[in-house]
């Protein structure tokens, strides 16, 4: 597990991925281009865990950027036998009580999922973005991790509210997250092409999870969400492009990584970028220049957008005759380390589970290995459901 | 064959807002020692989000309805790429798909006559940097207290035919700017980029343009603008070069313009909506908000001054600026005479400024203590040219009326039992001017009246003495 955190200094308290700032602690959001930045000030969720009396941990590692599956390209990593994801792990070993993370594209469910630990990435717009090492400004979001349900709960009350240093900021002060509908009663939809998708093991929780709930009177029915794979290929593309713009500011110039290298100003960016930047962000930042670049913002950048409202119109239908969507939150049980090569198609890949609510905004909790996702600010009723099933698991 | 120039005007103005566009440091004035009006946000530190300013929006619909525009009622800001060391997120935050006014025109006046400008559009956008170069040391040092301040930019239809249409385009919006507290519009503060091509009068062809970037003085516009044209011409009828659909310099020393980058080596700017910034709705209750606050127009305020019967020539000195246009609208409502008012702006704020080196615009005094000066004068407490002195020491001394009065023992005069005095002492001194005038020669009553005037040390009431002095001289 160590090689997963950079920074821990106390147990019990919550950990901040490192895509989070937190002042006094080096923030390099898993990349030598920010090696030694500490940021001026801590994101408004710290602030707000801080004011609340909640002792920051640490910083858990994140890959670069928050870019690959699960951490496992981030700067200075050791190899490992299988990837986890440094928060969840930390979590369900109970170093930490909580931990921060930012849902990019879906590293923290698929890491929840994989150690057994609850993470719900908010409605969009819920937890301040204040303080986060930006990439894709449109879906990312501040979640939470816990061991159950209930400290999910506790800890998003305390992080989630309006502050008007973040634009997107939702206007409600405060949410109280003990207003969902009670899960007995609820109907819930299984995702059949994410269903479909999965390995035979990711199938078997997602069926045994549904019977636990038809056992409690939850309707659970198979539903279609056709556009979830055009989703999946909106989502990167605005990932792309976002990203692109928003690690153009790395240049050497101001902070963290200057290459030594150079005899003019192009060759300090250029040098100070090859050598910051990893093989996944580099192509993150051609694709994401190509969908924006003129002859193809209107056949690529501008049609994701398009994809992007067909697909809330899509999933708000469904949340008509739906309380909640469920389905598996990746692929596999288990992931191995592979070349850094492959690391797009492979995020690509698993993003098929998992983009749906970073590109419309709405809830997604990871809870017993298996993903709810419900209609925006209904984020108690996956609450809910999560505790009912961990109430109806009683270790 | 005889050619016309097609001219159209990118203008960039800073907006005049406490704060920056984006966050809450800073302000328009990009005054102050280097990077001291900077913070996390307009530094372009990760993490930081940007939230905009109303105020900025209300000034670019304000110089959107001032030009004629559409409003749009639905607006978005874009993010504009590309690296340059002014510029600390390596992008710019402007408006691309949704400008915010759109479809408006102008009207500019020339000696060859009026002739109407249309404007494509009005958007908002922040000010990058500013690089200081350093060639001592070789070096380049950033200074980031412009970055993020607010612009607006104007985009002008294609529709200069002549460099003294841009001149009066340009003089034009900066009154209406400066007058309807929009921009100060300060040197600096205006910057232009300017296309031109040519083409044959009558035909409706466009020529291959040039764009001439980032011009800040009117006169180094106008020179780059025939300078430019001259050279077009030179390429179409002479053959001297073949024009290219680029970008150029003008420098100013040389007097000549100088390629940048031409189509091949364009940016591709890679345009698309801010997502950290939500698409802001005008509403109609918004829209006539902003219609009911602006700030009477130099055509209303003309209208205004004449109906009170001030001159053309006073109408014209106060509507240059809007701080005296104030001034005379606080100081008349205090109850003085609008005529007196405006020469006591004019006349003498602007003589005593002028006797000091300084123009009407840097003039600052509050309404209450000109009227208080006025009041004093005209009720004859003291004379006009006590008055003056009291003005000054105001405007240099941040005196107090009537501290400096009491001080300095003005208004004296105005009793008239020690005038008198001072008359019977001047009568006494000068026998033979009192002989001189009793026996008909009447020019000798100026010297003594300025016999008075001196031991009065120039604080006497004209009025006063010479009533006096006759009233004195009849008894002799």
């Amino acid at each position: 597990m160590g090689q997963f955190v950079t920074e821990i200094k106390s147990g019990g308290g919550i950990a901040v991925d490192d895509t989070i700032q937190v002042k006094g602690y080096e923030t390099k959001a898993g990349s030598r281009i920010l090696e030694g930045f500490r940021p001026l000030f801590s994101a408004e969720a710290v602030e707000r865990l801080e004011r609340a009396g909640y002792d920051i941990a640490g910083k858990s590692a994140v890959g670069e950027f928050g870019l690959d599956l699960l951490g496992e390209f981030a700067y200075g990593a050791e190899t490992c036998d299988t990837l986890r994801g440094a928060a969840a792990e930390l979590v369900a070993a109970g170093t930490v009580k909580g931990a921060l993370c930012v849902d990019l594209n879906g590293t923290p469910r698929r890491a929840a999922a994989l150690s057994g630990v609850d993470f719900l990435k908010p409605t969009y717009g819920t937890v301040s973005r204040y303080g986060v090492i930006p990439c894709a400004c449109s879906g990312e979001q501040i979640g939470v991790a816990a061991k159950t349900a209930g400290g999910v709960r506790e800890l998003l009350r305390v992080v989630a509210g309006h502050d008007p240093k973040d634009g997107t900021s939702l206007p409600a002060e405060t949410y109280d997250y003990h207003d969902g509908k009670a899960a007995p009663g609820m109907r819930v939809g299984i995702v059949k092409e994410l269903y479909g998708a999965a390995s035979d093991e990711q199938k078997a929780r997602v069926t045994a999870c549904a019977e636990r709930l038809r056992g409690m009177g939850v309707a659970v029915d198979e539903i279609a969400l056709p556009l979830a794979d055009a989703a999946r290929t909106a989502w990167n593309l605005c990932l792309c492009a976002e990203t692109c713009n928003n690690v153009s500011r790395y240049d050497g110039v101001k902070f963290g990584y200057r290459s030594p290298d150079y005899r003019n100003i192009d060759e300090l960016y250029v040098n100070s970028r090859t050598e910051g930047l990893n093989f996944l962000t580099k192509f993150v930042i051609l694709y994401g220049s190509d969908v924006l670049s003129k002859g193809r913002y209107f056949t690529c950048y501008d049609k994701a957008l398009k994809v992007r409202r067909l697909v809330a119109e899509q999933v708000k239908a469904l949340f008509k005759d739906y309380d909640a969507l469920l389905c598996p939150a990746c692929s596999e049980t288990e992931y191995r380390p592979y070349d850094i090569k492959d690391a797009f198609m492979t995020v690509f890949a698993e993003s098929l589970f998992t983009a749906v609510p970073n590109l419309t905004g709405i809830p997604a909790m990871v809870s017993g290995g298996v993903q709810f996702m419900a209609d925006a600010l209904r984020d108690s009723d996956l609450l809910n459901l999560a505790e009912a099933l961990e109430g109806g698991n009683a270790s | 064959m005889k050619y016309e120039a097609v001219i159209g005007l990118e203008t960039h103005v800073e907006l005049a807002t406490k704060s920056k566009i984006f966050c809450a440091c800073g302000g328009h004035s990009t005054k102050g020692e280097p990077n001291t009006r900077v913070c996390p946000a307009c530094a372009g530190m990760p993490g930081m989000l940007p939230v905009t300013n109303k105020r900025v929006v209300e000034l670019a619909m304000r110089a959107g309805i001032l030009l004629n525009c559409d409003i749009s009622r639905y607006t978005t800001f874009d993010k504009k790429s590309y690296y340059y060391p002014d510029l600390p997120c390596s992008y710019q935050i402007t408006q691309w798909f949704h400008p915010i006014c759109r479809n408006g025109s102008v009207e500019v006046t020339t000696k060859d006559g009026t002739r109407t400008i249309g404007i494509k559009q009005i958007h908002m956008e922040e000010d990058a940097g500013k690089l200081v170069h350093d060639d001592w040391t070789e070096t380049t040092l950033v200074d980031f207290n412009r970055t993020s301040v607010p612009l607006i930019e104007i985009v002008s239809k294609p529709d200069f035919r002549t460099a003294d249409e841009v001149m009066a385009y340009l003089e034009k919006l900066k009154t209406m700017f400066r007058f309807a507290n929009i921009s100060e519009c300060e040197e600096g503060a205006m910057r232009c980029d300017v296309n031109i091509s040519i083409r044959p009068e009558g035909s409706e062809e466009l020529g291959v343009r040039t764009e001439i970037k980032n011009m800040s003085s009117l006169s180094s516009i106008r020179r780059a603008i025939q300078y430019e044209t001259a050279r077009h011409l030179d390429a179409v009828e002479r053959g001297t070069e073949t024009l290219v659909q680029e970008t150029r310099r003008w420098d100013d020393v040389k007097g000549r313009t100088f390629s940048m980058r031409n189509k091949e080596t364009a940016a591709d700017y890679r345009y698309f909506p801010d997502p950290n910034l939500m698409p802001i709705l005008i509403g109609d209750d918004w829209l006539q908000r902003v219609r009911d606050t602006m700030p009477a127009s130099v055509e209303e305020k003309t209208a205004e001054y004449q109906s009170k019967g001030l001159s053309e020539k006073e109408i014209a000195s106060l509507t240059s600026e809007r701080a005296l246009c104030d001034l005379f609208d606080a100081v008349t409502a205090l109850g003085r005479d609008p005529k007196d008012t405006a020469s006591w702006i004019l006349t003498e704020c602007g003589g005593i400024l002028r006797k000091h080196g300084q123009v009407m615009s840097e003039l600052q005094i509050t309404p209450e203590r000109l009227s208080r000066i006025m009041e004093k004068v005209s009720g004859n407490e003291i004379n006009r040219a006590a008055g003056r002195k009291v003005l000054e020491a105001v405007l240099y001394e941040d005196a107090d009326p009537d501290a400096y009065c009491e001080a300095h023992n003005l208004g004296a005069q105005g009793d008239a039992d020690a005038v008198r005095q001072v008359v019977l002492k001047v009568l006494d001194a000068t026998p033979n001017a009192v002989k001189d005038y009793l026996g008909g020669k009447k020019k000798a009553f100026q010297a003594l009246f300025g016999g008075c005037m001196k031991e009065l040390k120039g604080n006497g009431d004209p009025q006063v003495i010479r009533a006096l002095l006759e009233e004195e001289l009849s008894k002799r």
